[in-house]
């Protein structure tokens, strides 16, 4: 009994990592109406990035949150502004290609500069220690970390969202891009801050999953894919919806290994077709999709 | 020097010509009414105006200062704003966040909630009410108090009557002596001919892309209108 | 009342009937290569052949039928599956196999639509890679199929001499990839075509005029299907080993989006210049390893930026060529 709920636990936790990919795809969904293929590629990339600096530096693993997030986030601003603002537009082909061809070069030069191995991030005696429930049930540290860290970026986005001119502006401009023109807001400007703000989120993802486990350069799209799924289950338009997306894909997937080695994805995916079949607007849908 | 100087306005979809050369004037304090008829080129004119359409540089002018073929976000910060044509408010904002982001842009002025609450009390009872769930007029209010939170030196309104009943229609325009007297100027694009005619300090007519007549409203014979209006 | 000449409704160009004469030569080429060409130039004109052959499929839907797909590696993959359960285990001859693993994956398409309809856009594009995805894993943990190292094939064509083996997959590919070709053109010069075209510029007008959107994206998605089944069959035939990591990897999508964008997505002359730039790339970059995929990529990404009607996209407006007619001109007005 105790091992079904530990394996719950883990489950829900395991959410919390996803949930905090998803956040970021959902932002960019959310405002620019675009679906970033290397989304997962990102992550990826600022978790090798950490990787890169941490021996150079000395940095140990929780202050690589420090230097590489806001760097991703200004790179984020940077390839909205020159390459991914061009590509917005009526026709969903040209995000999706661009950013899939990213996908493509973002893997491939990580392969050339890391080679395909699969590295982590070492934090030492927390990246095993757990904390005891009650009788033999046990979570780890890392991943409660990992949900708090998860929570706390959905409530700041919240407030963001609701309470600041920066997060309206984001609701008006994702509304209707010519009449947030006409509110003074600099629709390009907007787009980069919010894909700014969603590699951050993602570059957090990245170094978490980093330290939680081994990565190597193409492990980007199956994050896409898990990141997408828990948006499409929860809902879109709710970010909290995320949240629960992410954490029934998680408990999905540990039920899954649970039962069988190999079908551990496999049951997060089937879970995902699930959704899809009986409820196609999510758990907790809030806008209309266009 | 006029607040808005139009001098040679052109505008095109594409291969086709909706403004041929559009010659207009707006002094300060005046309340200036454009009208004519359906795809006479009201409506490209004011979005020409605000920078959502490709006009030359200096065939607009601001204060003096040529601001054409910027973009509306910038036309926007410098003073014109414009009340779009079916409302166009934001779904995903309250009433009061709609009145909140016309402020984005920060400029400096007479406007803001509270005065614009007392423009138009109704928006006050319903300001936490999504911007959509209002009424065709209530919703006319709310877009032409968003475009008042940029402290605007000219308001453009498009079609302020479309869609919408004759008292509630004389309701909006009976707050217009209010944003006057706060020093704001307004053009107005009109199909109601009457309701033009009765705020409006100057007229224009256009018809297929032309300025068809200009004048004094009380100067103004109704042959001559029906001349310029339909071109008959 | 003056009497008009009724108009007439032409099709062909000058440069189609050049085009069709052209085509005819490079088929004859192709029929004969067995007898005149190098095992090694064969196997690079049937791997040629069945690339343009996917092209054409991806681009049917996504460049006709407004579905961006990046999972039609699954029916690759479904395809050569069908070796190992209709070959190996059922003793099929693989080249018969080839026209049934269409018909098993345009059925298996049918739910998996019913499932994938429900999303749209870019939504739908990454559903299908979902689903993919969980053909890859379901293979991979059916021991029966070799699960997730794979098998090998070779026994299916055991017992076929080498030359009928080679020639009958350049034919099959030939027939694959011409044969894609020329049912896109048909399809688009026929009725459905119109339809296909009203739904990809604007559903609520074609809707309005009485065509059936869901059904033409729904026969669009199966043929797609059924097109990249047979091709993945043949595919590996040529291969002679599957496991699901190669069978149905992302690579497949990465190859026709390629091709498609590069070449011109929407037009049928589009895939055939693609698949030449892809492959003259692949003859001169594929030294570099990564780089050659880091240069794809770039590419992709310039093209769709700068360039994202493809070099056909860009030549035909340019010159207003068209080898494959699909436009109805109206002569007799002018």
């Amino acid at each position: 009994m105790a091992e079904w709920i530990n394996t719950l636990l883990q489950g829900v936790l395991l959410g919390g990592l996803y949930s905090l990919f998803a956040t970021g795809l959902a932002l960019s969904f959310g405002v620019m109406r675009m679906i970033n293929i290397a989304h997962g590629d990102f992550a990826i990339l600022a978790a090798f990035a950490a990787i890169a600096v941490v021996e150079p530096l000395g940095l140990s693993p929780w202050m690589t949150l420090l230097v590489i997030v806001p760097l991703m986030g200004g790179f984020g601003y940077v390839l909205q502004r020159l390459v991914l603002n061009r590509t917005l537009g009526h026709d969903i082909l040209p995000p999706l290609l661009v950013t899939f061809g990213l996908s493509i070069m973002i893997q491939n030069l990580l392969l050339v500069s890391f080679s395909a191995d699969t590295r982590s991030l070492n934090v030492g005696e927390l990246g095993t220690a757990s904390v005891l429930l009650g009788g033999d049930v046990a979570v780890g540290v890392l991943p409660l970390i990992i949900m708090a860290v998860a929570v706390g970026v959905l409530v700041g986005l919240q407030w963001l969202f609701s309470a600041t001119s920066l997060g309206r502006a984001f609701r008006a401009a994702s509304d209707d891009r010519e009449a947030a023109q006409l509110m003074g807001i600099n629709n390009r400007h907007i787009y980069g801050v919010a894909m700014a703000l969603a590699m951050a989120i993602v570059a957090i993802a990245g170094i978490f999953l980093a330290i939680r486990a081994n990565i190597s350069p193409a492990d980007g799209p199956a994050r896409l894919l898990y990141a997408f799924e828990a948006v499409i289950i929860g809902g879109l338009g709710s970010l909290w919806g995320t949240l629960a997306g992410g954490v029934i894909l998680g408990v999905a997937q540990s039920i899954g290994l649970k039962a069988d080695p190999g079908w551990g994805i496999l049951a997060g995916h089937l879970a995902f077709l699930a959704v899809l079949v009986v409820r196609p607007n999510g758990l907790f849908a809030r806008t209309r999709d266009r | 020097m006029s607040l808005l100087e139009a001098q040679g306005v052109t505008a095109f979809y594409g291969d086709f010509q909706a403004l041929y050369g559009i010659d207009l004037t707006v002094e300060e304090g005046e309340t200036v009414a454009v009208i004519g008829s359906n795809g006479a080129g009201k409506s490209s004119f004011l979005r020409a105006l605000i920078g959502l359409q490709v006009a030359a540089r200096d065939s607009v002018r601001l204060d003096g200062q040529a601001i054409g073929g910027l973009p509306a976000h910038q036309v926007v910060g410098l003073g014109l704003a414009l009340v779009p044509e079916g409302r166009r408010l934001f779904p995903s904002l309250t009433v009061e966040e709609n009145l909140l982001i016309g402020a984005y842009a920060g400029r400096p002025g007479p406007w803001n909630l509270a005065r614009l609450y007392a423009l138009f009390p109704i928006l006050e009872e319903r300001r936490h009410s999504p911007g959509t769930a209002l009424s065709g007029g209530q919703q006319q209010m709310v877009a032409i108090g968003r475009a008042l939170m940029s402290n605007p030196r000219l308001l453009l309104c498009d079609e302020l009557s479309l869609g919408l009943a004759p008292i509630i229609i004389r309701d909006i325009y009976a707050a217009l002596p209010g944003i006057k007297a706060e020093g704001t100027s307004v053009l107005v694009v009109e199909q109601d001919v009457g309701q033009a005619m009765r705020v409006a300090d100057r007229l224009y007519c256009f018809q297929e892309g032309r300025v068809s007549l200009a004048g004094r409203p009380d100067e103004l014979t109704r042959e001559q209108i029906s001349l310029a209006y339909f071109g008959i | 009342m003056m009497n008009l000449p009724l108009p007439k409704i032409e099709r062909n160009t000058r440069a189609s009937q050049m085009g069709l004469l052209l085509a005819v030569l490079l088929l004859l080429a192709a029929v004969s290569a067995p007898w005149w060409a190098e095992r090694s130039s064969q196997r690079l004109l049937t791997e040629f052949l069945y690339t343009l052959a996917l092209a054409q499929m991806w681009n049917l839907l996504a460049g006709y039928g407004g579905l961006l797909s990046v999972g039609q590696q699954a029916y690759i993959g479904l395809g050569g599956y069908c070796l190992v359960v209709l070959g190996l285990q059922y003793g099929i001859h693989p080249f018969l196999i080839v026209p049934l693993a269409g018909l098993v994956t345009a059925l298996v398409a049918i739910p998996t639509a019913a499932v994938l309809f429900r999303l749209r856009g870019a939504y739908f594009a990454v559903g299908t890679w979902v689903v993919a995805e969980v053909f890859r894993l379901l293979v991979a943990n059916t021991a029966s199929v070799g699960g997730g190292s794979g098998t090998s094939i070779t026994k299916t064509v055991s017992g076929m001499p080498a030359w009928w083996r080679e020639s009958t997959t350049l034919w099959m590919a030939l027939a694959l990839g011409a044969g894609a070709t020329l049912a896109v053109y048909l399809l688009l010069r026929s009725r459905h075509g119109l339809a296909l075209t009203a739904v990809r510029d604007s559903e609520p007008a074609a809707e309005s005029l009485g065509i059936s959107v869901p059904r033409m994206k729904w026969f669009v998605y199966l043929v797609s299907a059924a097109g990249c089944g047979m091709v993945g069959a043949l595919i590996f035939i040529t291969k002679l080993r599957i496991a699901p990591e190669a069978a149905f990897s992302m690579d497949w999508s990465a190859t026709m989006f390629f091709v498609v964008i590069i070449g011109g997505i929407g037009t049928i002359e589009g895939p055939i210049i693609g698949t030449v730039v892809f492959f003259f790339l692949r003859e001169y970059l594929s030294d570099f390893g990564s780089w050659y995929l880091i240069v794809l990529g770039a590419v992709a990404v310039a093209f769709m930026l700068w360039m994202p009607r493809g070099i056909w996209g860009f030549v035909a407006s340019r010159f207003d060529l068209h080898f494959f007619p699909v436009q109805r001109r109206i002569r007799g007005l002018d």
